[in-house]
């Protein structure tokens, strides 16, 4: 993640701190400002260019406020999922061993590397029409959770997982000596040490699966108001000309981004307080 | 680690759930693909269409790849090395691109480098076409891949500290001399990693480049976009046989960052 | 080349880190400074090398102000206290850098890395990796890198801090005799009052940014200016509001002229040396005897017995 600030005074002795080459923050400020701040102000703007309402009209319009909450409830499902499953194989792949392990840890960054769009029709081939299985769960909301729960799957374990590495074996050593069960260790000792690592992966999911496109368009068959997320919608809506509520639905999205960027920084400053 | 039982329940959730997931609909696409022979899959992956959205997407890649590697070098030392307002700004703001829809960030573009803005009608006028052209499809894939290399990068300047920059100072080494022989090696296992990341991600782009390329088959249709339009098509095999080879070149990626990867397991 | 640093004033925030101060090196010397941690000893070595611009003050070296020359043009050689060595390359390009830089032509660079490895007695290491090597030879050929360009001045910040007790002792005894054959002016810093004692020709202490005292490693024992000189060079105990060297009390059963009387509380056998901790009316003091001395008294916990400063040479009384 980004790099955490350090405090001043201890590390201002013994680092040099130079300030900083008028040319290198130019070229990074140009840079972003050319790639990513006027393009995303552009759509803060745009979505206002027939004013408020115009803009409120779009967002409610009723496919358009179905995409978002479809998008965000699934999403929080999804998350929920990722809590669970991610804390549970970021401890297998730490505390057990078994032959395959590593494999089993290097699969796991695959949806990282794995195109959205091939994601989702390596899952139609499983789960879609032709399924060998048998499980046909195209087009339907249960097909649009299991796609972002694909695409989701490393945020929870990679967040957690180094955390539990560095974990001190000595206070479950402690808590041991002091009576408490395994599971009272665990809920009582390990998990809260584990709560900034899973709120930020959490975070990082949540994130994730809002903006979800590639993998959903495929298995979902974006049906409106039953499996269209946010993402397709805005998408419908550039390719039928109809920008100022595609900016209008896009600045909604761009808002619940925000606020959930804000909140991972708040919780990273919070985890390193607590050292 | 607890009761043979607790462990042998939470190996076998844990392991059921990456099958199912992820193994067998990854391993399924493999099977599918060569389920006829290998000369389906050459026949797809051969054609006229298929070899052009393969070579576009490895130079947009490129491209992408070499802006956000110099950028990424830039702010990471600006990030742990520099002093200057806004700096905890940036640091927050690196990250921005990630939590974007690609979807949204194609309309972002469109938005200020289309064809009837100041900016994208004064390079059309110069006979140069952002949008719906391969310069906005490099701009989208920039875009996406953005913070990659910086959040590899930046914390391991932050680790290394900078007491050996210190000593070749002393030295008599200059800014630019001891940002080569002495920076630049120090980082560079992170680095590589974080441009095989990058790569990756460009690679495999979909949404952004979806909206800002007008998706025209043989001219700005990338290998991502050949994979969906082909489906869409009821062109199976093509779409598999492409699908296979981002896939396998996903997994050979996968494979190289584990080796970089600082050891992860104790 | 000498070394002034006049009204050096340095702050970091709110922390003023070095507080006017001034000091004069002589060219040539091997001068230590000393004091705790985070007093500003370091910093002083960093604003002398330019690693650091200090707010107020002048620089001079060699007569040269170079108070806002970077550290490129100072020709000082600087050794970190955890060697600060290039991880990626071998020992012989790790001493060779500075040269190489300067561009000086390649058979002169082999010559001189060889001379160098073989004077600080690495040339069988010349090939290998920093991380091959332990702390001790790590910090060496930090020495052989900084030595490599011939420096006017040759920094050392904490030098041996990083290293075993064992490894510091041979390193403090070949640092002198490196220094007895090179003769560059060295300046280390140190808060290890027996390093400053032992390898030295001067010291000066420094204390919350302030200089407290400079002087030969015998005339600071002998001679502190203050308690905290005296507290921090050596070992003190307090009698009758004096602040006295535990081995500048004399002991005996009877009263003697000048002698206060105290009760023993404990009489503790370290080898070598006794102390004996001793109770005067309120105030806790102890005296260090040798062996033979404690024999001779033959005191134990819950005798009386007669104190005083020696009245020789070099007792050192201070009012506090």
């Amino acid at each position: 993640m980004a790099v955490a600030t350090a405090p001043p005074g201890e590390r201002a002795r013994t680092r040099v701190r130079v300030p900083a080459s008028g040319v290198g923050l130019g070229i990074a400020t140009l840079y972003l400002s050319t790639i990513v701040f006027i393009p995303l102000g552009a759509i803060i703007l745009k979505s206002q260019d027939a004013g408020w309402s115009t803009f409120w009209s779009a967002v409610t319009a009723p496919q358009a406020w179905a995409a978002l909450q479809l998008t965000i409830g699934i999403s929080l499902v999804v998350t929920l999922v990722n809590i669970v499953m991610g804390t549970l194989i970021a401890w297998v792949l730490v505390r057990d061993e078994f032959p395959g392990k590593r494999v089993v840890d290097t699969l796991i960054d695959l949806p990282f590397a794995l195109p959205t769009i091939v994601a989702g029709l390596v899952l139609l081939a499983l789960y879609g029409a032709k399924s060998p299985v048998g499980i046909d769960i195209a087009y339907t909301r249960l097909a649009v959770a299991v796609a972002l729960a694909f695409v989701t799957l490393p945020f929870v374990v990679r967040t957690v997982q180094p955390v539990l590495l560095e974990l001190d074996r000595e206070m479950e050593e402690a808590a041991a000596s002091l009576g408490a069960s395994r599971l009272t260790t665990f809920r009582r000792v390990i998990l809260p040490n584990l709560y900034p690592a899973i709120a930020a992966g959490a975070a990082l999911s949540f994130a994730r699966a809002i903006s979800e496109f590639g993998s959903t368009v495929l298995i979902s068959g974006n049906l409106p108001f039953k499996t269209q997320v946010a993402s397709v919608q805005i998408f419908g809506q550039i390719e039928s000309d109809n920008i100022v509520a595609a900016a209008a639905i896009s600045t909604a999205l761009l808002v619940v981004s925000l606020v959930v960027l804000v909140g991972i920084d708040v919780l990273q400053r919070w985890g390193v307080r607590r050292g | 680690m607890g009761s043979a039982t607790t462990r042998w329940s939470m190996r076998l959730v844990a392991l059921g759930y990456l099958a199912l997931l992820l193994i067998l609909p990854v391993g399924l696409v493999f099977w599918r693909t060569f389920q006829h022979g290998f000369s389906p899959f050459w026949h797809a992956i051969s054609s006229p269409a298929a070899t052009h959205a393969l070579w576009l997407t490895v130079q947009i890649a490129l491209w992408a790849v070499a802006a956000n590697t110099v950028f990424g070098v830039i702010v990471s030392l600006l990030l742990v090395r520099g002093r200057f307002p806004g700096r905890r700004v940036l640091n927050a703001v690196i990250d921005l691109p990630l939590a974007v829809s690609p979807v949204v960030v194609g309309l972002s573009l469109i938005l200020v480098y289309g064809r009837n803005t100041t900016v994208g009608s004064w390079f059309g006028g110069h006979g140069v076409d952002i949008i719906y052209a391969i310069p906005g499809m490099v701009l989208a894939t920039v875009f996406v891949s953005l913070p990659l290399v910086v959040r590899e990068v930046a914390p391991v300047l932050e680790e290394i500290g900078d007491e050996q920059e210190q000593a070749a100072w002393t030295l008599g080494a200059g800014g630019w001399q001891t940002f080569w022989r002495i920076t630049l090696p120090s980082i560079r296992w992170a680095l590589a990693y974080g441009v095989v990341l990058t790569l990756a991600r460009c690679l495999g782009e979909f949404g952004a480049v979806a909206v800002v390329s007008g998706r025209v088959v043989g001219k700005t249709q990338t290998a991502t976009l050949f994979v969906e339009e082909r489906f869409q098509d009821f062109d199976q095999p093509a779409a598999y046989a492409m699908a296979f080879v981002l896939a396998a070149v996903a997994i050979v990626v996968l494979i190289t960052i584990n080796l970089f990867r600082p050891e992860r397991h104790r | 080349m000498a070394i002034t640093a006049t009204n050096v004033t340095k702050r970091f925030g709110d922390f003023v880190a070095l507080d006017d101060v001034s000091v004069a090196i002589d060219s040539g010397s091997l001068t230590a400074l000393l004091g705790p941690s985070g007093g500003g000893k370091s910093t002083l070595l960093r604003v002398i090398a330019g690693l650091e611009s200090p707010d107020e003050g002048v620089v001079e070296i060699g007569g040269i102000d170079s108070t806002t020359l970077p550290p490129q043009q100072r020709n000082v050689g600087f050794v970190f206290q955890h060697y600060a060595a290039f991880k990626h390359m071998t020992v012989a390009k790790n001493v060779a850098f500075g040269l190489s830089i300067r561009k000086r032509p390649k058979d002169e660079i082999t010559a001189r890395v060889r001379e160098l490895l073989e004077l600080v007695h690495l040339e069988n290491f010349a090939d290998r990796y920093p991380s091959q090597l332990s702390g001790g030879q790590r910090q060496r050929m930090a020495l052989a890198r900084a030595l490599a360009v011939s420096p006017d001045v040759l920094l050392l910040d904490e030098p041996f801090g990083a290293l075993d007790a064992q490894v510091r002792k041979e390193l403090r005894a070949w640092l002198r005799r490196l220094h007895d054959e090179v003769h560059v002016t060295t300046v280390f810093v140190t808060h290890d009052q027996e390093e400053a004692m032992e390898v030295a020709d001067e010291i000066v202490v420094i204390n919350e940014g302030r200089v407290e005292q400079i002087g030969s490693p015998g005339d600071l024992y002998d001679r502190p200016a203050n308690e905290f000189v005296m507290s921090f060079l050596g070992p003190v105990t307090r009698l009758r509001g004096e602040l006295v060297r535990p081995h500048d009390l004399e002991v005996f059963t009877a009263p003697e002229a000048d002698t206060v009387p105290a009760i023993v509380e404990r009489v503790v056998s370290l080898g070598f040396e006794v102390r004996l901790d001793a109770r005067v009316g309120d105030e806790e003091v102890w005296v260090q005897l040798t062996r033979g001395e404690a024999e001779k008294l033959d005191v134990q916990a819950g005798h009386t017995v007669h104190l005083r400063v020696a009245p020789t040479q070099h007792r050192v009384a201070l009012p506090v």
